[in-house]
């Protein structure tokens, strides 16, 4: 998992005049699961293009096993993609599309027959080779698709949020699924999702994107439990951000009040952004509470719930499974390992106020995040 | 009977009354004697005129072949034009036809003559004067000029609603620009073909005007004939209905045949 097998060098990308990728550096070792998450018009997408070769960069470098490769066009990469529309050729059978890229290699025929067969088993639709596209679920549909793009045997595969067509159930099974193919091939996955559940569950490394730029690459632990700023903290997972000052190592302030955690390596008063997970709070009575609030709306997800807790006007998220009505004053308890210390940066004072949070509001949200995300 | 079929009632007398009805009457003609009762007679004397079958076959075939080499080439690459330019041409393509039809086979004759434009033109070299009108190419430049629109638009339109990613996913997996053209956009744009092909080849083999007006009306096409028929010195309109009847029954076979090649495809349209 060492060896470096892509490497994007200063790219830029302008459409007309917008800036869609801002001089982004990236890396990509052998046999990794990476994953480029972000936003919509995040440069996800570009990002994915230009490796795929669809697009080129306006300025900047792209290399595949240390050699340059700007200008070589896509049918001669050792690269094969996942669309996101499926993009099955409707003319052919499905043990045809299988066999598109082998036809063209001029594989002998003996051979076409055993690669497609296996591909097709990989992907669990053994015995299709005989049906047509159209006859076919959306999630049999991708994996066709996807066994369209392994059979050619690439060095990488591309997948351009593969899952996004699928319901719920069916994208939590084809997570794993996906998970299972990368770790039998054993090559190289990059992958673009908006999702951020995704990208954690199937990921070895997620790079978190934002107008053109990487915010934050890492595991997803790290990702999730150390984000860099408050853009990272908000889009991996539900995160409260509150103004605080750092009085010096492990011991941050806000609210007026003093708070034990483990961060340290800041300026003596530096003011920072604090990160609290809505997970990481304890509902205590207010007279043990380290802070007291006023909770203003609870909302049950099933395994728990969600309340919204007012803080002298900064309203924060809990998630807890314990039940407080309405209007109930409640005390909350954050252990050391609850906070995470962010430096201040552009995002700050943008994320983490659940003042505007309404759970209507939020599916919405995801729903036109949904429609409107082809980039 | 709901409220949304009842808007159907109009047409459906209408195709009652303008296309149902006169092919029966065609039928019954065709197996008509002058004297009205029944008779093979009509099909006994199509020997006669199988030059004729031939001959109008042929042109039909020779021109809905110029169509294809020409239309396909010119949806393809205006498929791939921008918005703008797509728009301006597509209206370019059709603006000859809101002409009417008679005008613009007129005016080929007055660029054909033998004193027409274009022998005019070479006589200031000093070439010619070249026998151009009254003659068969004349007539498949005609079909083709008032036909070509008819393979053009419907190509053009299977072609622009081709995914682009389709194009995208053939690159990716290993073909070049002629191969992902050969094996994907070619098969995928068949529909459309089928349809142009349909569209030019339908008229074109039952067409009078344009033999009359520039064929010189020497080499009888089978428009001329029926029209001879019902209309002319010949008058036995029995005959003419059986030659109109065996003309559409070849027709709807060639159809019938040519579809099979678009089977799994969307069909293109009979007629």
């Amino acid at each position: 998992m060492s060896k470096e097998l892509i490497r994007l060098s200063d790219c830029v990308v302008k459409f007309d005049d917008e800036i869609v990728l801002d001089h982004l550096n990236l890396y990509i070792n052998d046999k990794e699961f990476l994953t480029l998450l972000g936003p919509s018009g995040c440069g996800k997408t570009t990002t994915l293009r230009i490796i795929g070769g669809f697009q080129r960069p306006t300025s900047g470098d792209v290399f595949f096993a240390g050699r340059r490769c700007n200008d070589l066009p896509p049918y001669k990469r050792q690269v094969n993609t996942v669309f996101q529309k499926y993009a099955l050729f409707t003319h052919l059978n499905i043990f045809e599309n299988v066999a598109f890229g082998l036809r063209i290699a001029k594989v002998p025929e003996a051979e076409i027959t055993r690669r497609v067969e296996e591909a097709l088993e990989l992907v669990n639709l053994p015995g299709y080779g005989k049906r047509s596209a159209s006859s076919l679920s959306g999630g049999q549909q991708q994996r066709v698709a996807i066994a369209r793009a392994i059979v050619n045997r690439p060095q990488v595969l591309l997948l351009d949020e593969p899952l996004a067509a699928l319901d719920l159930k069916l994208r939590k099974d084809m997570q794993v699924e996906l998970k299972r193919i990368q770790r039998e091939v054993g090559i190289t996955f990059v992958y673009v999702t908006h999702d951020q559940e995704e990208a954690l569950t199937m990921s070895d490394t997620v790079v978190v994107m934002d107008k053109g730029n990487i915010q934050q690459i890492g595991t997803p632990e790290d990702i999730y439990n150390e984000p860099k700023n408050a853009f990272v903290a908000d889009f991996i997972g539900e995160s409260n951000i509150i103004d605080g000052i750092m009085l010096e190592d492990k011991v941050v302030k806000m609210y007026g009040k003093k708070f034990p955690c483990l961060d340290a390596g800041f300026a003596p008063n530096e003011p920072v952004d604090v990160v609290v997970r809505p997970e990481d709070i304890d509902i205590v009575s207010p007279e043990e509470g380290q802070i007291v609030g006023t909770v203003t709306e609870v909302t049950f997800k099933g395994m728990h719930y969600d309340i919204i807790v007012d803080f002298n006007g900064f309203k924060w998220l809990i998630q807890t499974t314990d039940y407080s009505p309405e209007g109930a004053r409640i005390g909350v308890k954050i252990d050391p390992d609850g906070f995470h210390i962010m430096k201040k940066s552009q995002y700050s004072g943008q994320f983490g106020d659940y003042s505007s949070y309404s759970a209507a509001y939020d599916e919405l949200n995801e729903d036109a995040e949904t429609e409107a995300d082809d980039e | 009977m709901n409220r949304t079929k009842a808007f159907t009632i109009p047409y459906t007398i209408w195709m009652a009354l303008f296309v149902v009805a006169p092919i029966i009457m065609i039928v019954v003609y065709a197996f008509s004697g002058a004297d009205g009762g029944f008779t093979l007679a009509n099909f006994a004397s199509m020997g006669d005129y199988t030059v004729v079958f031939i001959r109008s076959f042929r042109l039909a075939l020779i021109a809905t072949v110029i169509c294809l080499v020409i239309g396909y080439p010119v949806a393809y690459l205006l498929s791939r034009e921008g918005p703008r330019f797509q728009r301006l041409a597509t209206v370019l393509i059709m603006l000859p036809m809101w002409m009417n039809f008679l005008l613009r086979t007129y005016a080929w004759m007055a660029i054909l003559e033998k004193n027409g434009l274009i022998n005019q033109f070479l006589g200031l070299f000093g070439i010619g004067p070249f026998q151009m009108i009254d003659t068969q190419g004349a007539v498949v430049l005609g079909m083709v000029y008032n036909y070509l629109p008819f393979m053009i638009l419907p190509i053009y339109s299977v072609i622009i609603k081709l995914d682009h990613s389709l194009v995208e996913a053939a690159h990716d997996l290993g073909a070049n620009s002629v191969v992902t053209f050969l094996r994907v956009i070619l098969p995928l744009s068949l529909p459309g073909v089928l349809s142009g092909i349909t569209m030019v080849f339908v008229p074109s083999v039952s067409t009078f005007a344009i033999s009359t007006m520039l064929g010189g009306g020497t080499e009888l096409l089978l428009g001329d004939l029926i029209e001879q028929q019902f209309l002319g010195g010949a008058y036995n309109p029995q005959l003419g209905a059986a030659i109109a009847m065996v003309m559409m029954v070849i027709v709807v076979l060639c159809m019938l045949v040519m579809n099979r090649f678009g089977e799994g495809e969307e069909q293109a349209v009979v007629l």
